[in-house]
């Protein structure tokens, strides 16, 4: 057991970093045990919580505490004892903050997962030692690398019913990898665990001797992610433009938004799209004082030496290192609601800090994500389906491939009737 | 080219919420932050400082009185809208009671907690406020953990778990239908002790009542209650002086204390990192039921 520190080091929270990731797996997988595991273990969990659990198992007529309870919120979740929604959690050690976005693993909630998997670093799929690879793990490890999640660590659950069997472990592994090389995912971790029992989650398994790699909390806590954005091409859409309306700050026009990607230093000469005009940065503005430099994903407010006449939905990058400018485009579109998106659909689309109208001109093709074989021919996306279509913008859009830069090759399809968000789109 | 170019999680949350309260400045007509004087909305309200800089905040802060309030609240809040030269209004439970528009509650666990529904969603139509910020966390309890950043109210300024809008990204659909309205939590994803660092780093005062001081209070249902005029006594609870904190602040009618001698941001700090029961464990209005929040967001409440 981690022991609890006599004085907390507040010095280094204030340095940590924060890893986001997601935990796919289905209700039998013991996903929400892993995380009640990793919340309980790390000591995030609190006395009247676990007193809450404690008196909800024992309600349901359960013999031990479920952990799962933790993370079921909603009362229809736990009637059904599954989770429905996209749940974020909150835990952290000395070494790192942690957001886990859990999301459910049926094909029916493909959606909540795509959503949870967005801003995430870091994906743990949880297999069943007992089963193996099976369909659910093919579709998880494909919409982690289709949201181009950096990171995937499948942990080999349950292995405390297989008898903590390393060759179990092993043909898990190969399995996985045969697959895997079909997709694009750049890291994979094999870790052996039972969420159950906690061998391997936050302790080292004294049952798996012939194990030799880290244990799941080390990793997420060791894994380096500092080179998981693009820090490489300059990106910033302006969010808001900033006017003071004060006598001190007669001409002041600040333009504020988050760096997209790459770096901005005073001096630099840039460009501002659409209208192409050129300035260079003269400040960088925050209320702490001013940058000589900002980068990804900082927020911050811009002057420049010019005026030239910017707003928001425009883009500032540096002159030489200009994004993709199109009208059409192709994008791997997810369909997230129960009306299906009809072929020449019209929507509206949201880029960045910038809004516009699409229209749907062809798809291309329709995944099915357990086989990854490319279905033709249709007309239409239904809820929860993924395939690649073809847009066209009433406006040009400033982007970078997906694969590049997950914040300026990302958009949302909104209805213009119901206003919800219809899709969830990754530029080719 | 430098290669180390990483933002320490309070700098990464930090630049999140600036993000997403300058999303709401730029997608609304008529913005107000939900102010009560608690340290989640002094640090949004700071964050709105920070995020519009040298500008003023865009927001009006919407403050609602349930009459129940700690003094200190009240005077810590005047003090931050003079200092900061910001507009503030005031939503009055206590005219809603007056006007019959709700019941007050009797008896001894009488609370006007969840009479600030009615105010609000008043204020809310009457100053066609199309979206309101509150400091909730998604750590706070188990029904903020399914909320999004931007959440949509319908007319009737309701919650419906069902029905919200996937949140892909950083790309936030604010879009609605006239008489409905959002409510955006630009600290969604920080922890109490998050925003206990956040104010240690940056200096931000807080109200005393946050920090160790003697006050006459009494116990109820292991709960020690300041003393005040809006709570019915019951024979046996006896009123004594204690050296106490609290470490959430809601009405004086359902916040409890707890006993600390934590008087400086790094003793609170400490506190908290070796709590053993949630923040909102000493809230009563969350114990009442197991669905207790879930079932007042459903109402339309904070």
């Amino acid at each position: 057991m981690t022991t609890t520190p006599e004085t907390f080091d507040s010095k280094a929270y204030l340095d940590m970093e924060l890893l986001r990731f997601t935990t796919a797996g289905s209700v039998d997988d013991g996903k929400s045990t892993l995380i009640g595991r990793l919340l309980y273990d790390s000591k995030s969990i609190f006395e009247d919580q676990i007193e809450a659990i404690e008196a909800a198992s024992e309600k349901r007529g359960e013999e031990y505490v479920n952990l799962a309870l933790l993370t079921d919120g909603l009362r229809a979740e736990r009637e059904q004892g599954i989770t429905i929604d996209v749940a974020y959690r909150y835990f952290s050690t000395p070494k790192r903050k942690f957001i886990i976005a859990d999301t459910p693993g049926h094909i029916q909630y493909t959606r909540n997962m795509v959503t949870g998997a967005s801003t995430a670093n870091l994906a743990i799929i949880l297999v069943d030692a007992r089963k193996g690879i099976v369909e659910q793990t093919f579709r998880h490890s494909f919409i982690a690398s289709l949201l181009q999640i950096p990171h995937i660590v499948v942990c080999i659950n349950k292995m405390d019913l297989v008898d903590w069997d390393e060759k179990v472990f092993d043909k898990t592994v190969n399995d996985y990898k045969s697959f895997a090389s079909k997709l694009d995912i750049k890291d994979v971790t094999f870790i052996p665990i039972s969420a159950l029992t906690g061998d391997n989650v936050v302790e080292r398994s004294r049952n798996m001797e012939w194990y030799n790699g880290s244990t799941l909390l080390y990793l997420l806590e060791n894994i380096h992610i500092g080179s998981d954005l693009n820090h490489i091409d300059a990106r910033f859409p302006v969010q808001y433009v900033v006017r003071p309306m004060k006598n001190e700050y007669h001409d002041y026009r600040g333009y504020a938004g988050r760096v997209a990607g790459g770096v901005f230093r005073v001096g630099d000469t840039i460009k501002a799209l659409p209208s192409g005009f050129t300035s260079k940065i003269k400040a960088i503005k925050t209320m702490d004082g001013d940058l000589d430099e900002a980068f990804t994903p900082q927020s911050v407010t811009l002057l420049l030496e010019d005026e030239i006449d910017i707003s928001r939905g425009d883009m500032i990058v540096r002159e030489n290192n200009v994004p993709q400018i199109e009208q059409t485009l192709d994008v791997m579109l997810c369909w997230m609601n129960e009306k299906p998106m009809p072929l020449r659909g019209k929507y509206i689309l949201r880029h960045t800090s910038k809004e516009c109208k699409t229209l749907i001109t062809e798809i291309k093709y329709k995944l099915d994500t357990n086989t990854l074989t490319r279905i033709e021919g249709q007309t239409e996306l239904k809820l929860n389906e993924i395939g690649r279509v073809s847009i066209k913008t009433t406006v040009p859009l400033f982007f970078d491939s997906y694969r590049k830069n997950r914040q300026t090759g990302s958009i949302i399809l909104i209805d213009e009737a119901t206003n919800e968000t219809v899709a969830a789109g990754m530029i080719v | 080219m430098a290669l180390d170019y990483h933002l320490n999680h309070l700098k990464e949350l930090e630049s999140e919420s600036i993000y997403v309260l300058r999303e709401v400045a730029a997608q609304f007509e008529n913005p107000c932050i939900l102010f009560s004087g608690g340290k989640d909305s002094i640090v949004v309200t700071h964050l709105a400082i920070k995020a519009f800089y040298p500008a003023s905040i865009p927001f009006t802060l919407l403050h609602v009185d349930t009459g129940h309030n700690f003094q200190e609240t009240l005077d810590f809040r005047d003090k931050l809208v003079k200092e900061n030269d910001l507009r503030l209004l005031v939503a009055s439970v206590q005219e809603a009671i007056d006007k019959g528009l709700v019941r007050e509650e009797k008896g001894y666990s009488a609370s006007r907690n969840a009479l600030q529904t009615v105010p609000l969603l008043n204020a809310i139509e009457k100053n066609k406020f199309d979206c309101a910020i509150g400091g909730a966390r998604r750590d706070e309890e188990k029904a903020r953990a399914k909320e999004r950043f931007f959440s949509h109210r319908d007319e009737f300024g309701q919650w419906d778990p069902k029905n919200q809008r996937p949140e892909l990204w950083n790309i936030f659909n604010g879009r609605k239908h006239i008489g409905e309205h959002f409510r955006v939590f630009p600290i969604s994803n920080w922890t109490e002790m998050d925003v206990w660092q956040y104010i240690y780093q940056e200096q931000i005062e807080m109200p005393s009542l946050y920090f160790s001081h003697k006050r006459m209070v009494f116990e109820r249902d292991g709960v020690w209650y300041s003393d005040n005029p809006f709570m019915q006594k019951k024979p046996d609870e006896i009123v004594v002086e204690k050296v106490v904190r609290f470490r959430t602040i809601g009405d004086i009618s359902c916040t409890g204390a707890v006993y600390s001698e934590a008087s400086t941001l790094e003793d609170i700090i400490q506190e908290v990192a070796s709590s053993r029961t949630t923040e909102r464990g000493t809230r009563a209005d969350d114990k009442r039921s197991e669905a207790a929040m879930e079932d007042r967001k459903k109402a339309g409440y904070f």
